[in-house]
């Protein structure tokens, strides 16, 4: 056991709501200054995970570790050194930025000209310091997301639990998040992070935990995970429909697996094993054959990709992701002609 | 940017101090509430005194005190249990709305003591109550109104409505915990009326259909209407039910019943909230 160096540890967890078994044995190891994605569809138990983690539930068995103290027995301890930001902006609406701040660091027993002191800083940090005095109300999303962050940071806590912190938000306020999340790992916080988004794990995420019916079902590093299925891609889309058929052909030779043919994108997506080497084998064949590609891009396969695969079932956000290819990827358009 | 953390409270010395501390802070939240959106609370100071108007000058030609006297006078005290009655409805709806944006689950993640959020919400609403009872009893006084009782009746008089309040709030934070929407809330403040109305509170059991008057009776409230008059010196419709002899006893009994069974409820609700 590596508890020293570890924030959060959780072993064998389960919870029952009635018949229904949320956790199932779900373990967890989660270092010191590390990110940590929880993926998985609704109902998985990533909620439930984060509320025995962070004081809230009670765990019906198995045993759970938050900055070296026990999540049930030492329960004031944990509450020290940790910050919840959950699916909602959960701060006063009525109370200004400013005093909400200031109430919560009362509430962490800091005297009140300390938590005046640290209601600044958290302000400035967090870029609220012109909104400070406005009412939480007149708040856009993305500033009452970073409010809820500061709020969740007025102990500068070792381990933070964002419970999935962007659902809801448009992409720009959730760049905003993403971030003020970066900036905080940066100063090293441990972050556990749960989300729908793929992307959003992909983002931030160190390692990321794939949790479906309440257990593990797959940990790694975003890289790992991907590599999991089947490696890298090199995906073609040839510029005459009538070529598919002959590149699907030339490119078979190439390919580390079963090439993809999608007519509808005149797409063809070929496995290779060796990114650089192979890239470059893709765009000989196209050519001695003379077939002209559109677009050719090397890239790893999606977390949705990844998910699917583990799992049998998309994760229920991935319908708001209808361009699932945008990171971890290079395009290199119109190599061949 | 590290922030010390302070040494926990040792004993139950210390922890009581804390959980005074941390109850005053919950408390001076609902009073910036006040300051910042005075609004809302003259809105609800001044729903009574509609109230008062429209049934002392409305309909109060129409109506016919048992037993003789003004119908104002009769009003009044059923007037301040009604108030007490309506701020349940805000209890209900500010704790519920702590509840589902999560404001609940952050203060329960934290080290403060866990019956801050609880008692800090209770003692907030009682002293909007006191506030509202100040309000009414000025316009009550206005009206012609006036408490012809001992001052120590008077005290007891406003205590006992207090305590009426006190009971409610934790059937409010109780319905609070509970909802998981604004659906509830609505109706919570739907029922307050036939709820308030269903009592001795403006008119006299004794007028409605006799089953319906025992409802009316029987209804907590009506103790503590009935009970208030009394004290007040204020004319009341009589009854001689058991219940009605013993407006003042069960004006006790009855809040220290909701109390009891709410109260509790509401700590376990609290402990075990899941979001």
């Amino acid at each position: 056991m590596e508890s020293s160096k570890s924030a959060v540890v959780a072993e064998g967890l389960r919870k029952r709501y009635g018949k229904a078994t949320v956790l199932d044995g779900l373990d967890l190891v989660v270092p010191e200054g590390s990110v940590c994605g929880l993926l998985g569809p609704n109902g998985a138990g990533k909620t439930t995970t984060v509320g025995i983690l962070s004081t809230l539930l009670r765990a019906d068995g198995g045993r759970a570790e938050v900055a070296g103290f026990d999540v049930a027995r030492q329960a004031a301890q944990v509450r020290y050194r940790i910050g919840l930001v959950g699916q909602h902006a959960a701060v006063d609406e009525v109370l200004s930025g400013r005093q909400n701040l200031v109430m919560f660091g009362r509430l962490y027993h800091l005297s009140p000209a300390a938590a005046r002191r640290r209601a600044d800083e958290l302000l400035e940090r967090f870029r609220l310091t012109d909104t400070g005095s406005k009412p939480v109300k007149a708040y856009s999303g993305g500033m009452r997301r970073r409010l809820d962050l500061a709020a969740g940071m007025v102990l500068a806590p070792p381990v933070l639990f964002l419970d999935e912190p962007t659902t809801g938000l448009d992409p720009r306020s959730r760049n905003e998040v993403w971030d003020a999340v970066r900036a905080l790992v940066d100063g090293g916080t441990t972050v556990l992070l749960t989300t729908q988004y793929l992307e959003e794990a992909d983002q931030l995420a160190d390692r990321i935990s794939v949790i479906d019916t309440g257990r593990v079902i797959a940990e790694g590093t975003p890289d790992e995970l991907k590599r999991r299925i089947g490696g890298d891609r090199v995906d073609v889309v040839v510029r005459r429909a009538g070529d598919l058929r002959a590149a699907g052909g030339v490119l078979a030779p190439v390919a580390a697996g079963e090439v993809v043919t999608d007519e509808d994108t005149r797409q063809i997506s070929v496995p290779v094993r060796d990114r650089a080497a192979a890239l470059a084998d893709v765009v000989r064949v196209l050519d001695t054959a003379g077939i002209a590609a559109e677009d050719i891009a090397l890239r790893r396969p999606t977390l949705d990709e990844v998910f699917l695969h583990l799992t049998g079932s998309a994760p229920g956000a991935s319908a708001e992701h209808p361009e699932p290819h945008t990171s971890d990827e290079k395009k290199t358009e119109g190599a061949a002609a | 940017m590290s922030v010390a953390i302070p040494d926990l409270p040792r004993g139950p010395f210390g922890r009581l101090r804390w959980a005074l501390a941390d109850g005053w802070t919950v408390t001076l939240r609902g009073l910036t509430h006040w300051s910042r959106e005075p609004g809302t609370v003259i809105g609800g100071l001044l729903f009574p005194v509609m109230m008062v108007l429209m049934f002392g000058y409305f309909f109060g030609g129409a109506m016919e005190v048992p037993g003789g006297g003004n119908y104002r006078e009769f009003l009044i005290p059923g007037m301040f249990v009604m108030t007490m009655v309506f701020g349940m409805g805000e209890t209900v709806t500010a704790v519920s709305a702590d509840k589902n944006r999560g404001v609940t689950s952050r203060f329960r993640s934290m080290p403060m003591a866990p019956s801050a959020v609880l008692v800090g919400r209770c003692v907030t609403d009682m002293l909007n109550s006191v506030l509202a009872l100040a309000v009414l009893f000025a316009v009550g006084l206005a009206v012609g109104w006036e408490a012809h009782g001992s001052v120590a009746d008077t005290v007891f008089a406003v205590g006992l409505l207090l305590l009426l309040r006190f009971a409610l709030t934790w059937m409010g934070i109780y319905f609070g915990l509970l909802m998981k929407g604004p659906e509830g809330i609505t109706l919570v403040q739907t029922l307050e009326f036939p709820v308030g109305f269903l009592t001795s509170a403006f008119v006299a059991p004794s007028t409605m259909p006799g089953w319906l008057g025992t409802i009316a009776e029987w209804n907590p409230l009506s103790s503590t209407v009935a009970a208030s008059r009394e004290l007040f010196g204020n004319p009341g419709w009589g009854g001689d039910s058991w219940i009605a002899q013993h407006a003042t006893l069960m004006a006790v009994v009855w809040p220290a019943v909701i109390f009891a069974v709410f109260f509790p409820l509401s700590v376990r609700r609290f402990r075990t909230l899941t979001g």
